[in-house]
């Protein structure tokens, strides 16, 4: 399982990396290893306001559809389309390839957010 | 919770294991897609361990069957299987199952793991009033599905026993690496293929050397024997079949034998055939991007005309389809649906509800 320690993570096996004051969101390689072969994810809409905590896009495995987790709060500015072709690029590398790009409304909620070692624990649980 | 006797060979496959009918179960091992084609192409491995099974003892087994199976069980010839349905006098379904006829006075059900104790009661309770003995052996078989087209060039390495005499629905006793199976022709794939029962360390044996001795045949987990009869339209208790859907409504009604005297729920089903069907189980083809999942509903236009009973990206036609329970007059092929899944409206078309034909070659 890889857990970059540059990262953040939450509890719910999303990740964000801040990069150019823009935050990137996507799903751990935990994440994906448990839902195995990812077949659609429904996206969400560019302007889009999120809040932390709320559902952003679902990802459907063959077996079943998981809500994802916005870890902080913004407005979506950039989205990924390159997935809605060809959702498999989340298990060949999760990390790579985020979801989406926002705009954060506040940089400290990155704080509450768990480091490498906490998620890299919690997913062992 | 529950273990097969195969629990420790699934761990260390590196399974994905999941809590089933009470059974810790592989929902898969590698890849479901790799599993779900490689029973489609090849062959596949199937722990079916936690299936119940029940023994039918007794000068009125027959008779006993013809009243609470809804098939043509008189029609059986020893050494035959039949698939067929229990039913509440209401018409709804207790359980879906296999019968191997032994003979006239001795029968082997295998029923779902879910519904096993269920059915038990049930089946106690009708009894009383034959001259029957019905007995749990759940406890003592183990058991394997070998499903694919190589399966019978496969199995037939480990036996001296010709394979190929066991036709389509018909069982016998094998003798498989020296110990003695009961081997079906069946399965709940598509597929052709194998149900073996044995005893627990026979079963392990065997498993092990089928896996060790063919390269191309992949463990499969519970994730790929639900995408495999579900493109084939085999119904999954609970699913397509439930005790308030009826297998007339389930579109099953070639395992009901509506010609014999009676049977629990004929009177139901009669009274439902008399007055016509009011909705049946439908293929759908998901014609917007997306995936539809079980109890999502289905509209015509604002009004509600059905759920979705299993829903899936179909491993072999990598299409988003779906079985669906629909309101007449909405069931009529290439009809347009709309499918709510979270906050889309999805456009469907009504397909044939068997999803996925082998190719004939």
């Amino acid at each position: 399982m890889k857990t970059p320690k540059e990262l953040k993570y939450t509890e719910t096996h999303e990740w964000v990396k801040l990069e150019d004051g823009f935050a990137f969101i996507g799903i751990t390689d935990f994440a994906q290893d448990s839902l195995g072969e990812v077949v659609f994810i429904e996206l969400p809409e560019e302007d889009d306001q999120i809040s932390q905590g709320s559902e952003f896009a679902t990802i459907e495995s063959v077996k079943a559809a998981s809500d994802l987790m916005s870890p902080i709060s913004g407005v979506i500015v950039s989205v990924n389309d390159a997935l809605e072709d060809s959702p498999e690029l989340i298990n060949e590398d999760p990390y790579e390839n985020w979801i989406i790009k926002v705009e954060l409304d506040d940089e400290s909620e990155l704080d509450g957010l768990l480091d490498s070692d906490a998620y890299e624990k919690l997913a062992k649980e | 919770m529950k273990k097969t006797v195969l629990h420790d060979q699934h761990v260390k496959l590196g399974a994905k294991m999941v809590e089933y009918a009470g059974y810790h179960m592989p929902v898969q091992y590698t890849s479901l897609k790799e599993e779900h084609m490689a029973v489609r192409e090849d062959a596949g491995l199937f722990d079916v361990s936690h299936m119940g099974e029940i023994v039918v003892l007794g000068p009125q087994a027959t008779d006993f069957l013809d009243v609470v199976f809804t098939n043509n069980i008189r029609a059986l010839t020893a050494n035959q299987v039949q698939y067929g349905f229990f039913l509440y006098e209401n018409g709804g379904v207790v359980d879906d199952l296999l019968i191997y006829k032994i003979n006239d006075e001795h029968y082997f059900l295998v029923v779902n793991a879910a519904n096993k104790d269920k059915d038990f009661a049930w089946l106690e309770k009708q009894a009383k009033s034959f001259n029957v003995e019905v007995i749990d052996k759940s406890p003592y078989y183990s058991e394997l599905a070998l499903q694919g087209p190589k399966a019978l060039t496969m199995l037939q390495a480990h036996t001296n026993d010709d394979l190929s005499a066991i036709s389509f629905f018909t069982f016998d006793d094998v003798t498989l690496e020296g110990k003695t199976f009961m081997v079906s022709r069946t399965g709940y794939t598509g597929e052709d293929g194998f149900e073996i029962y044995g005893e627990h360390t026979d079963i392990k044996m065997l498993f092990k050397r089928l896996l060790l001795n063919h390269e191309a045949l992949k463990p499969c987990g519970l994730g790929a024997r639900d995408t495999l009869r579900f493109e084939v339209a085999l119904p999954l208790y609970g699913h397509e079949i439930t005790d308030t859907i009826t297998p007339l409504e389930a579109g099953y009604k070639f395992a009901v034998y509506m010609d014999k005297p009676t049977f629990i729920g004929k009177d139901a089903l009669v009274k439902q055939k008399e007055a016509g069907l009011t909705r049946r189980i439908v293929g759908l083809e998901i014609l917007d991007k997306g995936i539809v999942r079980e109890g999502a509903s289905v509209y015509h236009g604002d009004e509600k005309i059905g759920f979705v009973t299993t829903g899936y990206l179909s491993p072999s036609l990598n299409k988003a389809v779906a079985l669906a329970m629909i309101d007449k007059p909405h069931d009529k092929l290439s009809h347009e649906v709309l499918v709510q899944v979270r906050k889309r409206t999805l456009k469907a078309k009504v397909i044939k509800k068997k999803l996925y034909q082998k190719n004939k070659s």
